[in-house]
């Protein structure tokens, strides 16, 4: 089997640049990284169908040697439709977790810290990460003076309601905050 | 009878876009889950009968494609077996959902998208479990991905956007691993037909079958919570509503575990990777349990126990023998009821008592003992003392490895004994706090009438109130599968012989020519 060696570069660095994208706390470089690596899988697929030649149609070429193989293609383009799917969800979500004010980081799970804290009352030794100023996590939407939207927090609309029974976080410090950038800013 | 097979998926796909019309319609949404989760129960119950009585699996070519090209739905016992388990805890949960949502009067609410998501989670469920060839079956996991990333942000609150969060991305990497797996294995072999791939696998080098094999067995152990790639399992399930985080827990990681055994028994026959998988096995169970004594939140506590569990199917899987191979079907049967049936009682727990943090819930004993024996019950079995079925399952399973005989074998039996011993600890320290532990009086009682008198004037007081009673049709649907759990114990016999004859059936990759005579009988 013949393939372009140029392709499956194309295809390594996609996967690297996809990988690394992901590894962001950031959710809309999440979703880059998802795309990329899903473009480069899709890639993958494509390289491994083989020489291209003719479409694989009855009757268009007398030897099969010259057709491309079909497979390929029809995995390919269901797969392209599920990421096409998967990335419009993600955005909702991306979108929504903006919108209840907790910007679009991946936050750490608030019962993991409370087990930890429990575990760790005696000695102060803990490195809780979260607690760290996280300057470096990086969000694309603090503080802009484009964002056009009134951020309402769900308790703010009383037809929302959380049934999940859990306590409710309370006030978040709301330093990064999009509603308290923006009036910082003003 | 084969034309029954694409039914189980087209017909959840149908309720769920009939359901989604009718979005504004409650009881009409209701009908239409219920009347096609029974019609699939029925169409699964009718092929169990057919596939076992004949001993022949059923095979159906989609679109009339000639074998090794088109796509293949196969069903043989396993598929058959697992398709009826899955079917009845779906019913089950769709009727304790239904319970829920009545009482909570959630016409404001935006669960309209509940009855189509859950339906569509069904079909991938099923498709997963009956599919013929390896793309179909990442086609199944993605339904079923997509729609238990919508049921997981059910209602999209701030918790649930967050576990939620971390549930999807990891499942989509896993998504991603599991699709250059397939392009690889494409390259390699030429073919996605599981029973064409067992034959060409063979004649692949070793080296290449290896690293096909484990990024095939990365992709699904992400899936299943296998330690360590389970972390994200204990951390995304709790904040569900309660109906989803039972069927996500009895169904989703099996259909992993499902996925890991077709591996390992019909596709890579050759390449041997079972002491790995028998460490990771042990460490599974050992770093899960572990997790569940250390939580104090009730549904925590199950999800860990969850990924525990799933080491003794793992452990099952890396022996490798036909007794192994069928215990370990008997008690992923046994796991996907109980586990599904003990997150439906701590859904109960959760409405009787307002939280499910074991700190805080008490005196449950006196003032609910019909939800006291409805989590006794699953929570034994689960532990694993006899008569349960989670009793034989282990049994059986130990017995298997004892067979065996090597000392790694004997390590992982006594470090299942010791799990189940702690995975009996922490749900019966759970018992002993919610339960047993008596209402204080004194001090405490006072202030706590004195708030409940305040409180009472307080606009949202009403909606408290009636989060106290249960509904009848949520409490029947939790008794319907503990009795289901029972009857895994009372019908131990014929069901341990239809798993024994499956693990048997293992030992034989399906061939091309048995798949061609499979389509067209």
């Amino acid at each position: 089997m013949n393939v372009s060696l140029v392709l499956i570069i194309v295809m390594g660095a996609l996967f690297a640049a996809g990988v690394f994208a992901m590894l962001e706390r950031s959710l809309t470089r999440v979703l880059i990284g998802f795309l990329l690596l899903g473009n480069a899988a899709n890639l993958f697929l494509l390289i491994v169908m083989g020489k291209p030649g003719l479409a694989p149609f009855f009757g268009v070429a007398s030897d099969p040697e010259d057709m491309s193989d079909p497979l390929p293609q029809a995995l390919t383009l269901t797969a392209i439709v599920i990421t096409f799917a998967v990335s419009a969800f993600l955005l909702a979500l991306i979108y929504r977790s903006w919108q209840l004010g907790q910007a679009d980081t991946v936050e750490d799970d608030e019962a993991d810290i409370a087990v930890r804290e429990r575990g760790a009352v005696d000695e102060d030794t803990m490195d809780d990460e979260s607690t760290a100023e996280d300057d470096e996590a990086t969000t694309d939407f603090v503080g802009t003076e484009t964002a056009p939207i009134t951020v309402l927090h769900h308790r703010d609309v009383d037809a929302l309601r959380d049934d999940a029974p859990i306590d409710m976080p309370g006030d978040r410090p709301t330093g990064r905050s999009p509603d308290t950038g923006r009036g910082d800013d003003a | 009878m084969s034309a029954l097979v694409p039914l189980l998926v087209t017909l959840p796909l149908l309720g769920a876009a009939i359901a989604l019309i009718f979005g504004r319609r409650r009881r009409v949404q209701v009908g239409v889950s219920l009347l096609t989760l029974t019609a699939v129960a029925v169409i699964a119950g009718i092929l169990l009968y057919t596939v076992d009585s004949t001993g022949n699996a059923l095979a159906v070519s989609v679109g009339g494609w000639p074998i090794p090209f088109g796509i293949v739905l196969y069903v043989d016992r396993l598929a058959a077996l697992l398709v009826v388990v899955s079917s009845v805890v779906l019913l089950a949960v769709l009727l304790f959902s239904v319970g829920q949502g009545a009482a909570d009067g959630d016409d404001e609410t935006p669960v309209s998208i509940f009855h189509p998501s859950y339906l569509i989670l069904a079909a991938g469920i099923f498709n997963a479990f009956i599919a013929g060839d390896l793309f179909n079956l990442y086609v199944g996991f993605e339904i079923l991905l997509v729609a238990s990333y919508v049921l997981i942000t059910l209602g999209s609150t701030e918790s649930r956007i967050r576990t939620g969060v971390v549930y999807i991305v990891v499942s989509l990497v896993s998504s991603i691993l599991f699709l250059a797996a397939i392009a690889a294995i494409y390259g390699a072999l030429g073919t996605v037909n599981i029973a064409q791939l067992s034959e060409r696998m063979t004649e692949l080098p070793s080296e290449v079958q290896l690293v096909l094999h484990l990024m095939l067995l990365l992709a699904f152990s992400i899936k299943a919570a296998v330690f360590p790639l389970s972390f994200w399992l204990p951390d995304s399930y709790p904040t569900a509503p309660a109906p989803v985080t039972a069927v996500f827990a009895g169904l989703l990681t099996k259909v992993g575990v499902y996925a890991m055994i077709r591996t390992e028994t019909q596709i890579f026959r050759d390449s041997d990777v079972n002491t790995l998988l028998l460490i990771v096995a042990l460490a599974t169970m050992i770093f899960g349990v572990l997790g569940a004594v250390a939580q104090a939140e009730l549904k925590r506590i199950l999800s860990f126990t969850l990924v525990s569990h799933i080491g003794y199917m793992v452990f099952g899987l890396a022996v490798a023998t036909p007794a192994a191979l069928g215990a370990t079907i008997y008690y992923m049967v046994h796991h996907i009821v109980v586990q599904t049936t003990l997150f439906l009682a701590v859904g109960l727990i959760e409405r009787r008592a307002g939280s499910t943090s074991i700190l805080k819930v008490k005196g449950l004993m006196r003032a609910a003992p019909v939800i006291a024996v409805l989590y006794f019950l699953p929570a034994i079995n689960l532990g694993g003392l006899p008569p349960f079925s989670g009793f034989i399952g282990k049994v059986a399973l130990f017995d298997a490895a004892a067979q065996v005989g090597t000392p790694l074998m004997y390590a992982l039996i006594f470090g299942g004994i010791i799990t189940s011993l702690l995975t009996l600890y922490a749900l019966m320290r759970a018992w002993n706090l919610a339960f047993w532990r008596e209402e204080e009086d004194g001090m405490e009682e006072a202030g706590v009438a004195e708030r409940t008198a305040y409180l009472g004037a307080a606009p949202a007081a009403l909606v408290q109130t009636e989060r106290r009673v249960i509904p009848r049709i949520m409490t029947a649907a939790t008794a319907g599968m503990v009795a289901v759990t029972l009857a895994l114990t009372v019908f131990a016999g014929p069901l341990y012989d239809l798993c024994t004859s499956i693990g048997e059936a293992l030992q034989q990759p399906i061939t091309l020519v048995q798949l061609d005579e499979d389509v067209a009988s």
